[in-house]
């Protein structure tokens, strides 16, 4: 039935004329550039972070399309999408972490509060400090768990003193989570930790910053279940003091930490709402072909 | 010289016939490769004799090493045995029946038979007793020659035929020649091992010798060194002496000056080419540095000698600094501009082996730049830089033709740069050029400071060894 259906189509293709296969062609971009307009509610009442008509390349390519969103206060948003959509790239220009990759030019505007963050007069050595990140693998530094943590307090010149710069170490391994395992050992490497371990070091290691807002670029994709379900926990946690953005690959873990999900499809994003709608009611056809497990 | 008495193998004599005899073998065991490939081949075909457990070529292999292997290590030994035992079997009885005793006169009467064999210019008449000797030499080798030569082909024919013999489905014959390879790659793999151990073991003996007529503590801390003896009793002269301080602070001096100029700029390089440059400046310079390491030291020492030595000098004279105009400054300046490759490539190349994750991390917590470099990069990269210090101070300590050209040759007992001092290796470059005698302490003082150079070297790699345990910091 499918290969009779086939071959009608193919036989309508090649009676076709050529003006009429031009007037396809042109709807056919017309539903394309339709279809990249975001379906959903990109933008929020009390925004943390404002990004509008971003766009990112890569030399010739264009990896990023005209996104705007918004990031809200003390929620977790979540970035999904398939292999190579744009979503890592997209989460590293909100603390300009491709400035370090040769190449990459970013236009539009990204705002952290007030801040224009691609203003050409803003350091982008204080807003790494005030929008933390944490890595797809664990990079704990080669250092003493202790060193690790202080870090960046110690750069940053937080402190006046070691007792303080102690506490700063004890309370943001205790946030992390990782105090009860650890406090005994501090002196011990960093890389000397499980997988799970060393993420909620290098997670602790952010918040030792103060940081407003953490990106966490798929921080669970190198761990095992049950060090996953231990930094989902925290990431739960840590939304209280924190806003999070999340990118990952894993649907159910977007839906069990986020509040929001936005969508990404080769650049664009198609399609921002709530965790809970976009998951059982999601509006845009590849969003749905997406989350039902069509492709990705 | 009492020391030659090496009795080295005519080259004409005995190996020209072994050239065609391991063409030979060589071509035997192709012939049986190729005798066991088809032999294996034939089997696979016969339907009843079951899977070949090693393809064709592994049984044609193994019939060739056998045929080939055993035939030329006999070749070898025989080779290495034959020429002493030729001899003593030729000199039988010569000696006694000349009346001589004294080794070193038997040495002597050896030579001479060697050179009427091998048909040399004999210095003085030819004595028939000596003559008698050295045509019985050329018939024993002849005998000799014959009869390798059978064994040899036997062997070769044995074992190609043993192998050829056993060839059958079941034997393992590609694990028995991996066997054999691995074996073949163990000896290479040691073969740098035994040279290094028979070059110290050389020095060694040498240095005993040494020490059997120098104590020991004079020379280690003998502030003199003035290596000149007078040769005969009644000869005018110095008697020597042979304290090693002020040259072994000589070598310290230089490359401690070389080491000043070359760990600072060579790292500096290396962080600003690996963490700065944009990456065609990197493309171009990085080669432009490591040509540094090509240049000639000779030509170093022009330079050092012609150029820097003489500017330093009339700097000195500026300034009423008294300078020498050969003196330890211009010799490690150039030194240390002659090693910065040696620093700044290697280093360049453990900074960019830093996984590229540790910066991020860096960057993402707010650090700057240098802030990642001080003190992420660099203890990271610690056991690399310190490999290529360490590398850089051996090629220091060793380095000797700069120093003959700009440092010159007084031992002089001076931390004073503008001073002329000398180092081990200039020394021991003096002591052996020339006619030496062997039972001379003058001779044998060289090897004294080639151990005492061998010495300080070892010590400082495991100092080094040490330090890169205690600090390195493990990423991975």
């Amino acid at each position: 039935m499918a290969a009779v259906l086939d071959t009608v189509v193919d036989m309508r293709d090649v009676v076709m004329e050529k003006n009429e296969a031009d007037a396809v062609a042109a709807k056919a971009r017309k539903v394309d550039r339709d279809e990249r307009r975001t379906v959903g509610l990109p933008f929020v009442e009390e925004p943390r972070m404002i990004c509008r008509e971003v766009n990112v390349y890569y030399g010739d390519k264009h990896a990023i399309r005209n996104v705007s969103i918004d990031v809200g206060k003390n929620e977790v948003l979540a970035m999904i999408g398939p292999s190579g959509c744009g979503k890592s790239t997209f989460l590293r220009c909100l603390n300009r972490m491709n400035d370090t990759v040769a190449g990459c030019r970013v236009t539009g505007e990204i705002f952290l509060d007030d801040l224009n963050i691609y203003d050409r007069k803003v350091d982008v050595v204080p807003l790494r400090a005030q929008v933390g990140m944490v890595f797809q693998k664990p990079n704990p530094f080669p250092k003493s768990i202790f060193d690790n943590v202080a870090y960046g307090p110690k750069i940053h010149g937080l402190v006046n003193s070691k007792s303080e710069l102690q506490d700063i170490v004890e309370s943001s391994l205790k946030k992390a989570g990782l105090w009860n395992e650890v406090s005994d050992r501090l002196d011990q490497p960093g890389t000397g930790l499980s997988g799970g371990q060393q993420q909620r070091l290098c997670i602790a290691r952010a918040i030792a910053v103060r940081p407003e807002v953490i990106l966490m670029d798929e921080p669970c994709s190198a761990l095992d279940p049950i060090a996953t379900a231990t930094v989902e926990d925290l990431i739960t946690e840590l939304k209280e003091q924190y806003t999070i953005v999340i990118v990952t690959h894993n649907m159910q873990q977007a839906a069990r930490v986020s509040q929001r999900t936005a969508y990404f499809h080769l650049g664009d994003l198609v399609e921002v709402g709530s965790t809970d709608r976009i998951f059982t009611n999601p509006r845009h056809q590849l969003t749905e072909d997406y989350i039902t497990g069509r492709f990705g | 010289m009492q020391r030659n008495e090496a009795i080295r193998p005519s080259i004409d004599g005995t190996h020209m016939s072994s050239a065609p005899l391991i063409t030979l073998v060589l071509i035997l065991s192709s012939l049986a490769y190729w005798l066991g490939r088809r032999r294996a081949f034939a089997l696979a075909r016969r339907p009843s004799a079951g899977k070949l457990h090693s393809r064709p070529g592994y049984y044609g292999v193994l019939t060739g090493l056998w045929c080939g292997l055993p035939a030329l290590v006999i070749v070898a030994v025989w080779q290495m045995a034959a020429d002493p035992l030729l001899t003593r079997m030729a000199m039988d009885g010569v000696a006694a029946a000349k009346g001589v005793v004294n080794p070193d006169q038997i040495n002597l009467l050896v030579n001479d038979m060697r050179n009427l064999v091998a048909g040399n210019v004999v210095a003085h008449e030819v004595d028939p007793l000596i003559q008698a000797a050295a045509d019985r030499y050329l018939g024993l080798q002849r005998i000799s020659n014959l009869a390798l030569a059978t064994a040899a082909l036997t062997a070769a024919l044995v074992g190609a035929y043993l192998i050829l013999a056993r060839i059958r489905p079941a034997l393992r014959a590609r694990n028995q020649v991996e066997r054999v390879i691995e074996i073949i790659l163990t000896l290479c793999s040691t073969f740098a091992v035994f040279i290094t151990i028979g070059i110290v073991l050389s020095v060694l003996f040498e240095s005993i010798r040494f020490f059997q007529q120098i104590p020991l503590a004079d020379f280690l801390f003998g502030l003199k060194w003035s290596p000149q003896m007078a040769i005969r009793a009644d000869q005018a002269g110095s008697s020597g002496s042979f304290g090693a301080i002020p040259v072994l602070t000589g070598t310290f001096l230089i490359s401690g000056i070389a080491m000043a100029i070359a760990v600072p700029f060579g790292l500096m390089s290396a962080i600003y080419l690996s963490e700065y440059a944009g990456s065609t400046f990197r493309a171009t310079v990085k080669p432009l540095l490591e040509i540094l390491a090509g240049v000639p030291t000779v030509v170093y020492g022009f330079f050092a000698a012609l150029v820097v030595a003489p500017a330093i000098r009339d700097l000195g004279a500026l300034t009423g600094l008294p300078v020498a105009s050969e003196s330890a400054l211009a010799a490690g300046l150039v030194m240390g501009i002659m090693i910065i490759p040696f620093v700044s490539s290697l280093s360049d190349d453990v900074i960019n082996a830093v996984p590229q994750s540790l910066r991020d991390g860096s960057y993402g917590l707010g650090a700057t730049k240098s802030e990642t470099i001080k003190l992420v990069i660099l203890p990271a990269a610690l056991p690399g830089i310190v490999g290529s210090i360490l590398l850089a101070v051996s090629r220091a300590i060793g380095e000797t033709m700069i120093v003959v050209m700009a440092a010159g040759l007084a031992a002089n007992l001076t931390f004073n740069p503008l001073q002329a001092v000398t180092t081990v290796t200039v020394q021991i470059v003096t002591l052996l050029v020339g006619d030496q005698e062997f039972d001379s302490p003058k001779t044998l003082a060289a090897f004294a400071l080639g151990m005492l150079l061998f010495v300080v070297t070892l010590a400082l790699n495991v100092i080094a060894l040490y330090v890169v345990r205690k600090y390195r910091e493990e990423y991975e």
